[in-house]
Formats: C-alpha cells, structure tokens, sequence
C-alpha cells in the first residue's frame, strides 16, 4: 500500500488527535455503569472520591468514596482489564454513607464513583490517579 | 478453603447511642485475580473473596460486591452507628465457598 | 580505601536529571505510631560515616499514602505476618515436641532489645544473623527442620521478635570480634558490581533523595527490616532486598545467608546506628 503525502500528513494527525485526545472512560466501563444505573440518567455532584493524585504502586492504592444520603456506591476503575472495583451497599445501620478500601491499578487511569442516591437517581464523579512505573522499589 | 486466611478488625468497646462509629477490617487472602500467568505461562485461576457484610444485632451495616481489583489482604473502613448494644458480625464470602466470620461486641457507653 | 571516594559523577549528572520530575514524598513527616511512639527517622551519622551527617529512615522518602500505612498498627498489612508468627510461635514442631512458647515462657517480649544488637558475633567468634538465631534454636532445641532464609515464616518471625524492639535506637556492635566482618562489609559497599558496575554506595550515599526513573531513592537503612513491601504484598527480608538491589544492576546477587550479605547487613545496620527500630515497616 502507498500513501500520498497528503494522505500520510491525514494520518499523522488522525494519530496525533488520538493521542492528546483528554482520556474518556472507556466502553467496557461505560457498561459496567449502565448495569448498575439502568441506563438512567446520571448526575454530578453529591459523590466524593478520596485519591493519591500520584499512588506510589498500583498494587495498593488508598481510596476512599462517600456519598451522603446514597443507598450505594459504584467503583470502577476505567483502565484495568475487570473495570469493576467494588459496590458499596450501605444498610439501615451505616454511620455514614461512605467506605474506605485499598484497589489494585493496573496503569494511570481514571477512578469513576457512581452513586445510587435513596431516591433512585444516580450521580457520579472522576479521579485521575498517576500509578508511577518503577525503577528498583516497583 | 484458601490457606493462612484471618480475619482482623477493630470496633470500639463502648459507642454512644445514635452517634457513628469507625470500623476498620483486615483480612488476610491473596486476592488472586486470574489476569496473572505462571512460570509455564497458564494463567492462574482467579481466587477471591467476592463479598463483606457487616451486621449489627442482624441489621444491614454495609454489603460490599468486590472484585479482582481489590488488594492483596482486603481492608475496607466505614462507619456504623446503633441505639443499642449487640453483637457486630462480620462475613467474608470465599470464591471457593468458604465463608470466615467474626463477631465483635459493642457496648453503649 | 581511596577508590570509593572517587565521585561517580557521571552516574550521578544522569541522575539528577530526573530529579524534580515527581515531588511525592513528604520528607519532613513525622512519624509517630499509635498516636504514642515517636520514632526517630533522621539522627545524626555514627562517627563511622565519612560521607554522611546525617542518617534517614526510608519512610521519610515514601508517599504520604504509604507513610500512613505504618503509623498504625491496624492499617499496616505487616501486622497479618505478625500475627502469622504469633500462632508459628505456639505451634508445636519437631522430634522434641516444643514450641518457641515452651522454653520462651515470656513470650516474644522477651526478646525486646535483640533486634536493635542485629547481627552480632557468636560465642564462637562467628557473625551471625537473627534468622540464624531463630533457625539454629529450632534444629537444636526442637529437633525441626529449619526455614527457609526469607520464606513467609521465617520473615513473619523475625518481624515478631524485631517488632519488640520497636522504639529502641539500633546500636550494632562494630568493634572488637565484629571489626573483620564490618570491615568486609564496607568493602562490599562500596566495591562495583554488575553489568551496570554500580556499588551500594552509588545510589544510597551519592544520591539518596534524587528520582531514579519514579522511585526515589533512599539511603538504604535496614532498620524498618522485615519490611511490608507493596510490590510484592508480603514481608521482605533485608538479604531478600539485597538480593533484588543486584538484579536491579544486573549482578549476580550473593547467597541469601552467606558470609558476604551477612557482612553487608552488618555494615549497614551500623550506618544506621542511632536511627530507631521501626520493624515491621512499610515500603514501596
């Protein structure tokens, strides 16, 4: 196959638009959402996440998420291969309805928390979380 | 049953009525996720613990779904909160069918 | 003699160009365990050092994150290996039908102190290690087997025993019967190795606190050892680590228990002599 060199500049944008494109959550982590909403309509605000902007080793990431007034809370990790985390059902003796927990991240991704607020709407919110690649400690 | 695993956890002794609490729960289990490979190149079989509950005198704490992506030694903190004194019951349900459990007793002080 | 103190100034102009890239660590933390135990993480150098004033702890060099893992005993995952090592402790093992409870009635208590003496000459004249310890009273006085150098049991009972010493400052003895092992061990310190040709001392004296790719790196002290690592979820071993640092610089790593990392170990523990015990510790 040949390229013109009009077509090889089409390209090389095309790649370049691909790389600097702001990172989306992906589509099997969009479905992982849409299992857990229904396909409803999903909000913003109402839904914290507590992470390292920089985690150390993705092996053992500190996170923690807290929605008050929520029934449950959805954590998907959007780059790892199982983008399901965890779900947080909180019962009639929860304090709070908020969790703490430790995740494992395969690479620098985003966390996305969705929330099933007592009322049945949903809302949700992002953390971007840097996992650094070691030299000798990773 | 998965080897060397324990359960760990800590509650106050005596809480306050109507007033939260902190729980903090530790348990050992290596979390296989089944994404690694061995030595030969196989991929080792998923082996997790998929579910925590925690319950006070039988009512609903927090339900807790988990999956591959949580840690080696799975530790989770949330809070509780009751009017009365009672046994705190935690559960870990096993890939394998096992189930560890623990019981705790808090006081109204 | 002269030769380590030729600076590695190419090694080093590499380095410091991927310092800054990633200010993570909170190196001025404080930490204190249990809200009770104050540890001390940076001390003045024991007069041995030449290069150095003043000694850190790893911790200081870590993320908030994991530095917040050790300040409790709760959240520290070492402490599953502690408690492994609890019920190791009472179990019966061997051809005399004993446990370490049925000769050590006080417990593991008994042993606050050892771990901050670690390794130390034998009534023989010989170094030796902690695991040794542990290995030679479980063939002489229980009749089993011994463990593995750094296997889950063996690592998970050092920490035990070095977690009752926790607090107190590490004072190795360096002197007297000790002096040619320490002596071998600073050799091997600061002696090259390795496809890369790297020695200890490039990476953990010239440059402790500069990036090397996205690990920062610290002065090597030991004395958070066994420690949790999050690389690898379980307790690690100082010879363990030792043995990882030279596959690291392409080396072929010495025998775990043998005489050259048991020289290294004691060599190290004496650079961070006046540093605490902080066992078991969390690192990256």
């Amino acid at each position: 196959m040949e390229f013109s060199r009009r077509e090889t500049i089409a390209l090389g944008l095309g790649a370049a638009a691909l790389t600097f494109m702001p990172f989306r959550v992906e589509a099997a982590a969009e479905e992982v959402i849409s299992a857990f909403t229904g396909g409803a309509d999903v909000g913003e605000g109402g839904v914290t996440i507590t992470a390292p902007e920089i985690a150390e080793n993705g092996n053992t990431v500190p996170i923690g998420v807290a929605a008050p007034g929520a029934a449950a809370i959805l954590i998907i990790a959007t780059g790892n291969p199982v983008p399901n985390v965890a779900t947080f059902n909180f019962g009639e003796l929860a304090g709070a309805q908020s969790a703490s927990t430790r995740i494992r991240l395969a690479g620098t991704q985003d966390i996305v928390a969705v929330a099933k607020m007592a009322d049945g709407s949903f809302v949700r919110t992002s953390a971007a979380v840097k996992v650094t690649i070691g030299g000798c400690g990773g | 049953m998965a080897s060397g695993v324990k359960p760990r956890v800590k509650t106050p002794k005596t809480v306050v009525a109507g007033e939260a609490f902190t729980i903090k729960t530790l348990i050992s289990h290596k979390m296989e996720s089944g994404q690694r490979k061995d030595k030969e190149g196989n991929k080792i079989p998923r082996s997790i613990i998929n579910r925590f509950t925690c319950e006070i005198n039988g009512k609903s704490v927090i339900d807790v779904t988990m999956e591959p992506a949580i840690s080696t030694n799975p530790y989770f903190q949330f809070d509780a909160v009751t009017e009365e004194a009672g046994d705190v019951v935690f559960t870990w349900y096993d890939d394998d069918g096992s189930v560890y459990d623990t019981t705790k007793t808090v006081a109204i002080g | 003699m002269g030769m380590y103190l030729l600076k590695t100034t190419a090694f080093a102009a590499g380095l410091a160009l991927m310092a800054g890239s990633v200010a993570q660590a909170d190196e001025g933390a404080t930490l204190v365990i249990n809200e009770e135990l104050t540890i001390a993480t940076t001390a003045k150098a024991p007069a041995h050092l030449e290069n150095i004033d003043e000694i850190t702890s790893g911790w200081i060099y870590r993320t908030k994150e994991t530095q917040a893992l050790q300040m409790d005993d709760f959240d520290n995952p070492a402490f599953v290996f502690v408690d492994i090592a609890l019920d190791l402790w009472n179990e019966v093992d061997g051809t005399e039908g004993k446990s370490c409870a049925s000769c050590h009635t006080d417990g593991p208590e008994e042993f606050a102190g050892l771990t901050a003496t670690m390794p130390r000459i034998d009534k023989d004249g010989n170094l030796e290690t902690l695991t040794e310890v542990v290995n030679r009273e479980r063939v002489e006085k229980m009749g089993a087997k011994p463990w593995k150098y750094s296997k889950t049991n063996m690592a998970s009972m050092t920490a035990l025993i070095g977690l009752q010493s926790r607090g107190m400052p590490v004072n190795v003895a360096i002197d007297g019967a000790a002096a040619p092992f320490w002596e071998r061990g600073k050799e091997l310190y600061y002696t090259r190795v390795g496809q890369l040709d790297i020695s200890c001392s490039n990476c953990h004296e010239d440059n402790y606190g500069v990036m090397i790719r996205a690990d920062h790196l610290s002065q090597g002290q030991i004395n958070g050892f066994p420690t949790y690592r999050l690389k690898n979820a379980k307790m690690n071993t100082t010879h363990g680590r030792f043995k990882g640092c030279m596959k690291n610089i392409r080396a072929v790593p010495y025998k775990e228990g043998g005489e050259e990392f048991k020289a290294i170990e004691l060599y190290l523990a004496s650079r961070g002599n006046g540093l605490t015990v902080e066992t078991p510790s969390v690192r990256n």
